[in-house]
């Protein structure tokens, strides 16, 4: 990844996507934030398929665990198959106009969330179950944003 | 996974991790403590004056309660030493800041800007003003994670003040509420009751204030009551916050695991040691 053309500024887009994850928000919007994390990660995976995958979502998510301070790996184990599913589908996703990407995405979104489910299953933590999928929703209505404003990002900072 | 959820190897790695981490929270936390910061440098001479005296008529009636507390603490003491017993009341304070920032949005935890410099050890407790807050889950360089009492994996081993009667309270999910499992139908309870830490488990000191109660459900066909109680700590808008050390050596009971994160499956037992109350281990048997 390093040595090429603008790792920095994925880097760095990372770091604000995981900066706007714990941003505080009031109360009744908690449930609503989206997982910008990977919508960022979903992003870079179909744009630059060779260099952000499965290894880099493994450690993006392994951060998330450690600043949310969860379990260590529920959120590296549901970001590698995120990333694994849009790497997987980065082909066709290119090629859809954006409101049927963002219903890709959501469906990439539900199974990462399937994954964290699970695990949190797994280890007896209480999820209030109708909550925990609006994420998901807040992620499909914001794709179009965070696909607009990350592509012109790359374009501008010619990252490839 | 599996590895950090049973053993501890892992520690050292959550701790570079969050140190590496850190300037995101920091980043994060910004807003709040320049904000903080502007208003503090820009607010008015009469502001200030008006809250200094606010603070000095609020000092006054602090230290007048302190030299009965001292005396108090004298004569307790001497009273313990007459009867021989090991317990001594004396604890150091460590003032801490809550970084606002969000964390798992299912779990009732807070990130505090102390850390491993600073002397912040694992399960030490929290406080503030008011009562028990929590206790410190993990802990990095500069900051550290604590988990509130309301977290529904958290149980306190916790007294009534009016009867003496022993129980654990348990957090619960979705608001700021404390739930004691296991109580027996014929408990004697009523609302407004004050419950304190009970020491036993030796993770929190002994008599902090936990919470009051504010409804009981009683109803015939359940084996226990249904207690929910509300924390006398000011839990959702508290920013300071008391790390207490050297806690009191408390007895040793085996209810140890009580104050630890537990799972829901190991409570039940848990408070059939604190209800020791022949018609309680009954019904738990009936229950299964």
């Amino acid at each position: 990844m390093m040595g090429q053309r603008g790792s920095f500024t994925i880097i760095l887009s990372f770091a604000a996507a995981l900066a706007l994850m714990i941003i505080p928000l009031p109360s009744w919007l908690v449930w609503a934030r989206p997982d910008w994390l990977a919508l960022a990660l979903i992003y870079w995976c179909i744009a630059l398929p060779h260099r952000v995958g499965i290894f880099s979502g493994f450690v993006v998510g392994l951060s998330l665990d450690v600043i949310r301070g969860g379990l260590l790996g529920q959120y590296a184990a549901s970001y590698a198959v995120i990333a694994f599913l849009a790497i997987k589908l980065h082909r066709r996703l290119r090629n859809f106009p954006v409101w049927q990407q963002a219903l890709t995405v959501f469906l990439i979104l539900i199974l990462g969330q399937l994954t964290t489910l699970w695990i949190k299953g797994m280890i007896h933590e209480p999820v209030p179950i109708i909550y925990f999928w609006i994420p998901s929703i807040t992620g499909l209505l914001l794709w179009p944003i965070v696909f607009l404003v990350l592509r012109f990002i790359r374009r501008n900072f010619h990252v490839q | 996974m599996v590895t950090d959820h049973q053993k501890d190897y892992l520690t050292g790695l959550r701790t570079t991790l969050s140190v590496v981490l850190y300037p995101i929270q920091a980043a994060v936390d910004l807003p709040r403590s320049g904000g903080n910061w502007l208003k503090e440098t820009f607010s008015s001479r009469q502001q200030l004056q008006e809250e200094n005296a606010s603070m000095r008529a609020q000092n006054l009636l602090l230290q007048s309660r302190l030299q009965k507390y001292d005396s108090l603490l004298a004569e307790n003491n001497r009273l313990r030493e007459l009867l021989d017993s090991s317990s001594k009341v004396n604890e150091n304070v460590l003032i801490a800041e809550i970084l606002s920032i969000d964390l798992e949005p299912f779990t009732r935890r807070i990130v505090i800007n102390k850390g491993d410099v600073e002397g912040v050890f694992l399960e030490q407790p929290l406080l503030d003003a008011n009562g028990v807050l929590g206790q410190v889950v993990s802990i990095g360089a500069f900051s550290s994670t604590a988990m509130l009492i309301t977290d529904p994996s958290h149980a306190l081993p916790v007294q009534s003040l009016r009867t003496g009667a022993r129980a654990i309270a348990i957090g619960v999910a979705t608001d700021n509420q404390l739930k004691l499992n296991h109580i027996p139908n014929n408990a004697d309870i009523k609302i407004g009751d004050v419950l304190v830490t009970s020491g036993l488990g030796g993770r929190f000191p002994v008599g902090y204030p936990v919470g009051t109660i504010t409804d009981f459900v009683i109803d015939p066909s359940q084996p226990f009551a249904k207690v929910s109680a509300k924390p006398t700590a000011d839990i959702e808008h508290v920013r300071e916050v008391l790390l207490v050390s050297n806690a009191p050596p408390t007895f040793n009971f085996d209810a140890t695991i009580a104050e630890q994160p537990v799972e829901p499956d190991t409570i039940s037992t848990e408070s059939n040691n604190s209800n020791t109350d022949g018609e309680s281990s009954n019904d738990e048997g009936s229950e299964q």
